[in-house]
């Protein structure tokens, strides 16, 4: 039967404030010991190189962010110039009134407004702060947004007021043979 | 011989590696945001040296990180 005591346990380095059971410096140590320290300065250390970890984990998710925009701006490029799209004959919106149709896709819900017997001014119904829709009001000539408060002139899409900072998109429209067509967008800064 | 570093040193180091990191992840952060504001707004322009310069970043990053763990282990 071996009775031998345990080797005294001693410090290796002045680094080295508690000593591990087994007396052996922290670098013979097994990994786990290292990665959760009880020591003050030895736990320091590792919270701060598992935060700065972490915040190069954050790092990555931006540049994934970024290469996601890259992608979906080549998407968009390939997708072209949409299509014409009829929407409606030009007198089944009376001068002050509006209609609200889909432009260039389903979900793409965009809103037209006749201000005058010859003026139609046709805008993406979503709010460029937060993709609320926008709500015509003639009598102030204007859009405005009830979610914040935003606003955009009625003949330009411009913000005038509220959170929002870029205009509506502009839906280019055109009168043929009677009827209103959708030509193309124009996306502003 | 070079000396091996005390702990305190480490901590020293990583202090400083942290607060260079902060800086690029903030700057990162400012470049999505700024990006994305451009995309919708449909320019185009920005969208390549950005991602570019996000990844450089991520580099520089990765490479701190790198020095911290080769530097533990002396």
């Amino acid at each position: 039967m071996n009775t031998a005591p345990p080797p005294t346990p001693t410090r290796t380095s002045p680094d080295q404030l508690s000593i591990p059971p087994d007396g052996r410096p922290y670098h013979d140590q097994p990994q786990w010991r290292n990665d959760f320290p009880i020591d003050w300065p030895q736990d320091e250390f590792v919270a701060r190189r598992d935060f700065t970890k972490f915040l190069v984990l954050t790092s990555f998710a931006f540049v994934v962010g970024q290469l996601w925009i890259v992608v979906e701006n080549f998407a968009r490029k390939r997708k072209g110039l949409p299509p014409v799209k009829r929407i409606a004959s030009a007198e089944a919106i009376p001068v002050g009134g509006s209609l609200v149709f889909s432009y260039p896709e389903p979900h793409d819900t965009c809103i037209v407004v006749r201000a005058g017997a010859q003026q139609y001014f046709a805008y993406n119904q979503k709010c460029t702060h937060l993709s609320c829709a926008v709500i015509p009001d003639l009598a102030h000539g204007r859009f405005h947004c009830p979610c914040h408060n935003g606003s955009f002139e009625l003949r330009s899409g411009i913000p005038i007021a509220g959170p929002p900072r870029r205009p509506l998109e502009r839906i280019l429209v055109e009168i043929r043979e009677g009827d209103l067509y959708a030509t193309g967008r124009e996306v502003r800064a | 011989m070079k000396r091996a570093m005390s702990r305190k040193q480490k901590t020293t180091i990583v202090y400083g590696i942290l607060s260079i990191v902060v800086m690029m992840v903030v700057l990162q952060l400012w470049l999505l945001t700024a990006t994305m504001n451009a995309f919708l707004a449909g320019q185009e322009r920005v969208i390549i040296p950005a991602a570019v310069a996000s990844i450089i970043c991520f580099a520089c990053n990765g490479g701190l990180l790198t020095y911290i763990y080769r530097m533990e282990r002396r």
